[in-house]
Order: C-alpha cells, then sequence, then structure tokens
C-alpha cells in the first residue's frame, strides 16, 4: 500500500510540475507589457520601471517562474495587475462561491443519477428503461448553457420562482443564497447527470450477473433486498470515478454558467481577467483548478485502492 | 441481412439531414445571412420567415444553416487534428512496446495524464484567451484535447492486438514494426476508431458552440450556433424562439451523431454493447 501511495504521488508531482511550466509558458507567450497596461495611458517610464520592478517583471524567465511556484507553495499568488490586490484573497472570496456551487450540483447529479440508472437496470428492456434512457441521451447532447437559457425563460421569466440571476453573499443568509445557487446548480447537474445515469445503469446490469448476486439470490433474498444489499455497493465503484471527473468538470464548466447567471465565482473572475488582461490572475485560477483535478484523481484512486485490494498490484 | 438498429437510422438520419442543410448553404440559404434588414426585425416565424428573424432582421433558419456549416467545419478538422496525430502515436508507442522498449511509452501516458488534468473547456478557453479569439485557435484548442482520446484509445487496442498469432505470423515473416501497424492493426481497430471518431465529433460540436457563446470561437459576421444563443439571451423575454432554434439544433445535431455512433458500435461489434454509455465521458 505504501509503494502504491509514494507511486501515485510521485505521478502527481511531476503532473502538477509540468503543468505548472506549461501555464507558465503559455502566459509567458502572450505579448504586452503588465506594466505599462496597469499604468493605462500615463506615459511616466520611470513610474512604470518601477511599478515593473515592483511586480517583480524584470527578472530573468527561470527566477520569475520559481519565484511564482515558491510563492503559491506559501499561499502567495502575486498581485492582480487591474486589482492591485493579493490574488489568492481574490480567489479564495469567489471560491467561497464557485465550491458551494460544483458541490450542490454535484449532489443534485447524483441524487438523480443513481436512482434513475438503478430502475433503468431493474426494470431492462421494458417501457421505463427505455424511456429514462432515452431522456438521458437527450441529456448527453444539450449544451449547459442553452439549458441555462431554458431554465431562465421557464422558472424566471414564466413562473417567477427564481430570480435570473445574481448572488445576494453568504451574509445576506444561507437558504437565500441556496436558492440563488439553484437554478446555476439545477443546468450544471442535469446533463451530467444524464451522463452518469447511463454509467450506472451499465455498472448494475453488469453486477446483477455476478457469482454473488446469484448466491443472494439463492438464500431466498428477493431481486430488490439483493441488489440493494449486495449489488449496489459495487455498482458504485465506477461511478466514483466519473463523479471524481465530473467534479473537476462541474468546476470548470460552472465558468460559463457563473457569467450567465451573474454569479461571482471563479468563471466569472477568469473572464474579466482575460477580458483585462490580468493574466497573474488567469495563470492561479487555471494552476488551481489543475490542481484540484490532480488531487481528485489521486483521491479516487487512493480510495479504490482501500476498497479493492487487487487494485494496489495492477498499479504498475 | 439483419437488420439495422433503430438508433443508427434514426441517428443516420438526423446526422444527414444537418449535413444536408449544411451542404446546400454553400450554393443557397432562404436569405442573405450578412444582409441587415432592421425594418424587418424581430418577426415571429411565419411562413416567410419559417424560424423568425434576429435583432438585425436576419432569417433565423439561414443563419443556422451557415451555422451548422461552421460548426461541422471546425469538429471535422478539430477531430481530424486529434485522429491524425493521436493513431499514429499510439500506434506507435504500443509497437515499441511490444518490441522490447516502453520508454516512449511511458512518456506518451504521462503526456496523456497531462493533458487530461486541464479542464478542457477552461483550458480552451485559455489557450483563445493567450492567442486570440477566433475560429482557428478554436480548431486547435478543440483539436489538442482530442489527441490524447485517440491517442490512449489506440494504444490500447493495438496492444491487444500484437499479442495474437497472425501478428506473430507477420512478424516472422519479417515484416517491420511499421508495416504490420498499417496493414494488420489499423485495420482491425478502424471499428473502434470510427465509434469514437463520432462521440468527439458530437462532443465537438458542443466545444465550439461553448467557445462562441463566450465569444471566442467563431467571429461575426460568420454566423455561429454559439453566438446567436449569446446573442439571443439578452432577447429571451420578447423573441423567445431566437433561444429555441439554434439549442435545438445543437441538441438535434449531437443527438443525432451520439446515435448513429451506438447504432454503429452495435452493428460492428456486438460484444461492445454491454459498455454502453461509458465512452461518452471519454
Amino acid at each position: 500500500m505504501l509503494r502504491f501511495i509514494s507511486k501515485r504521488l510521485l505521478s502527481l508531482f511531476s503532473t502538477l510540475f509540468v503543468a505548472t511550466i506549461v501555464i507558465f509558458l503559455m502566459i509567458e507567450v502572450v505579448p504586452g507589457d503588465p506594466a505599462a497596461f496597469m499604468m493605462g495611458l500615463s506615459t511616466n517610464t520611470e513610474a512604470a520601471d518601477a511599478l515593473r520592478a515592483e511586480l517583480g517583471l524584470n527578472a530573468g524567465v527561470l527566477e520569475r517562474y520559481f519565484g511564482w511556484v515558491t510563492g503559491m507553495l506559501s499561499g502567495d499568488f502575486g498581485i492582480s495587475y487591474t486589482y492591485r490586490v493579493p490574488v489568492s484573497g481574490l480567489i479564495f472570496d469567489r471560491m467561497l462561491v464557485s465550491v458551494p456551487l460544483t458541490v450542490y450540483a454535484l449532489i443534485l447529479s447524483t441524487v438523480i443519477a443513481i436512482p434513475v440508472g438503478v430502475i433503468a437496470a431493474s426494470r431492462r428492456g421494458t417501457a421505463v428503461d427505455t424511456t429514462l434512457m432515452g431522456v438521458a441521451q437527450v441529456g448527453v447532447a444539450v449544451p449547459n448553457f442553452w439549458f441555462a437559457i431554458l431554465l431562465v425563460l421557464l422558472f424566471s421569466t414564466s413562473l417567477q420562482w427564481f430570480s435570473a440571476g445574481g448572488f445576494p453573499g453568504w451574509e445576506a443568509g444561507f437558504w437565500l443564497c441556496l436558492k440563488s445557487l439553484t437554478l446555476p446548480a439545477i443546468s450544471l447537474a442535469l446533463p451530467q447527470a444524464a451522463i452518469l445515469s447511463r454509467v450506472m445503469r451499465s455498472s448494475v446490469l453488469e453486477v446483477m450477473n455476478e457469482d454473488y448476486m446469484r448466491t443472494a439470490r439463492a438464500k431466498g433474498l428477493s431481486e430488490r433486498q439483493a441488489l440493494l444489499r449486495h449489488g449496489l455497493r459495487n455498482a458504485l465503484i465506477p461511478v466514483l470515478t466519473i463523479l471524481g471527473l465530473q467534479f473537476s468538470f462541474l468546476l470548470a464548466g460552472g465558468i460559463i454558467i457563473e457569467s450567465i447567471f451573474s454569479i461571482p465565482g471563479l468563471g466569472r473572475l477568469v473572464f474579466q481577467s482575460i477580458a483585462q488582461r490580468d493574466l497573474i490572475v488567469v495563470k492561479s485560477v487555471v494552476t488551481l483548478l489543475v490542481m484540484a483535478v490532480v488531487m481528485i484523481t489521486f483521491i479516487v484512486d487512493l480510495a479504490y485502492a482501500v476498497v479493492d485490494p487487487r487494485l494496489r498490484e495492477g498499479s504498475n | 441481412m439483419k437488420s439495422l438498429p433503430l438508433s443508427l437510422l434514426v441517428g443516420s438520419g438526423l446526422t444527414l439531414i444537418f449535413i444536408i442543410m449544411a451542404g446546400l448553404s454553400f450554393v443557397w440559404t432562404p436569405y442573405d445571412v450578412t444582409a441587415l434588414n432592421i425594418d424587418q426585425k424581430f418577426l415571429d416565424p411565419s411562413l416567410l420567415h419559417l424560424l423568425g428573424t434576429d435583432h438585425f432582421g436576419r432569417d433565423v433558419l439561414s443563419m443556422i444553416m451557415v451555422g451548422t456549416r461552421n460548426a461541422i467545419a471546425v469538429s471535422i478538422i478539430a477531430v481530424g487534428i486529434g485522429m491524425i496525430i493521436g493513431v499514429p502515436l499510439g500506434l506507435w508507442v504500443a509497437g515499441s512496446r511490444m518490441n522490447g522498449g516502453s520508454f516512449f511509452d511511458e512518456i506518451l501516458m504521462r503526456g496523456n495524464d497531462l493533458i487530461f488534468a486541464f479542464p478542457s473547456l477552461l483550458m480552451a478557453i485559455m489557450i483563445t484567451a493567450v492567442f486570440g479569439p477566433g475560429v482557428i485557435n478554436a480548431i486547435i484548442a478543440i483539436g489538442i484535447f482530442n489527441i490524447p482520446v485517440f491517442a490512449r484509445m489506440t494504444r490500447g487496442a493495438a496492444m491487444g492486438l500484437w499479442s495474437r498469432e497472425y501478428i506473430m505470423a507477420a512478424r516472422v515473416c519479417g515484416k517491420g514494426m511499421w508495416r504490420i501497424s498499417y496493414e494488420h492493426i489499423l485495420p482491425n481497430i478502424l471499428n473502434l476508431l470510427i465509434v469514437q471518431a463520432t462521440i468527439q465529433f458530437s462532443i465537438a460540436i458542443i466545444a465550439e458552440a461553448s467557445l462562441s457563446y463566450v465569444g471566442l470561437g467563431t467571429q461575426p459576421p460568420m454566423p455561429s450556433l454559439g453566438r446567436m444563443l449569446n446573442e439571443a439571451q439578452t432577447m429571451i423575454f420578447f423573441a423567445p424562439w431566437l433561444a429555441y432554434f439554434p439549442g435545438g439544433a445543437i441538441v438535434t445535431m449531437v443527438l443525432g451523431l451520439n446515435l448513429m455512433g451506438d447504432g454503429i458500435r452495435d452493428v460492428l461489434d456486438p460484444k461492445l454493447r454491454q459498455r454502453k454509455g461509458q465512452d461518452v465521458v471519454a
């Protein structure tokens, strides 16, 4: 087990290392001098030079790269070119919105997909199965930003149950915030739920043919009991991987959804920063998201290895 | 001859409709998509304008036809990039691994992990942000993410084949790694590649729409389904059809492609049927 963990950790760090180089180089390629940009129309070269020195832009490429990485390790992401505040604080504030939104969407997607998958699998070949999987097939094809527009049309314009966008801030109360995150979470979650329910269905179908399920039936359990007590737990294993992937997908997919609903999350921050050429913010957010993906993959791998000892040996 | 699965018929039917629409738009559209007719703006769908007109009085059906053509072109090139680079890469590392060297294989797989670590949409946004918005950069951004998909799939399938007897026979005959890959392995994994290409194609359509939606893909005045939706968003309260139709076009096209992919898989390889649904995620 220890060997497995250390091996995975090694590949985690090497991926992160190379990823930071890629991100850093990409941003380096961008033409334009941030200091000149921050000075706006002013042509005071002395002030620009001072600013450049303050931002650490005069150092060599290598020095700046290592400065950036070691800074991040200690939680210092640099100073935003446009807001003139530490990037870490900026990102932290936005994460307080984006992470709850992602978790909300993930919970919705799971709560919908698992029952749908199980029901479809246990009624395989019936009209119920065909209908559910037909809906899922359409769900996979729906772009979430279009779904968001439709939700606004239905729930904000026609029914007026939810506001079309905005976020009151956590100090306004938990339920109010939850309400304003509901439409964005649904539009993020449903297309994902469609994918997840298809995986769940095929996973349950696979499990139903296993020997231990036959044993469970043979000892007198009904089909439902056998499925709930023995089948479900095993069928959930492949779903775990997809869930891990989806968390990062949702976090990134939130970028567009957040802009549609004017929610002050990471996504809005990325778009504003791109528009304002505030590339240090873009760089940091992308790095954080990549880190999140890599960490989640690592945790899922680890969870697998804990659940299923066979995977530890098969890891090479 | 056994009957074809329903999904294949429906899927290829839907796909064909869009291909015809896109092809037709080269020579004819009901109205000119770049001509502005302010006095004709926000017309409800009618016989004159089957899907209505937008805020500039442009015919929505014509715009969808041209937008579909662009979406298809972008996706074909992006998936093409993925296949042209990814498939030979996969064949190469599988072949070299089976012939004793695992060095390049390790590098390729780590490279794959690296690309998969970047949330694809975010990365595409970053690429277009850095190199400038536009259709070429959108194609590159989508194409890059197709490379590891095809490389990984080709590698896995090819490695399974390298231990077969007929490959052994070919080696005994003195054929080299590339010749075996080309003459024996490629034809045997073509089925898989076709199915994967259909799925990647539908993913590319959505990706192109997303990028255009945020203004980083196809640029005006070229119509694009994604940007039509973006423009529609501020007008949905009085002209909802502007949001319905382009979105409906994307969904139908992607649905058609997915159904077709499922159908082709069922016809080509009944064994794969059980794995249905898992590949959509990739």
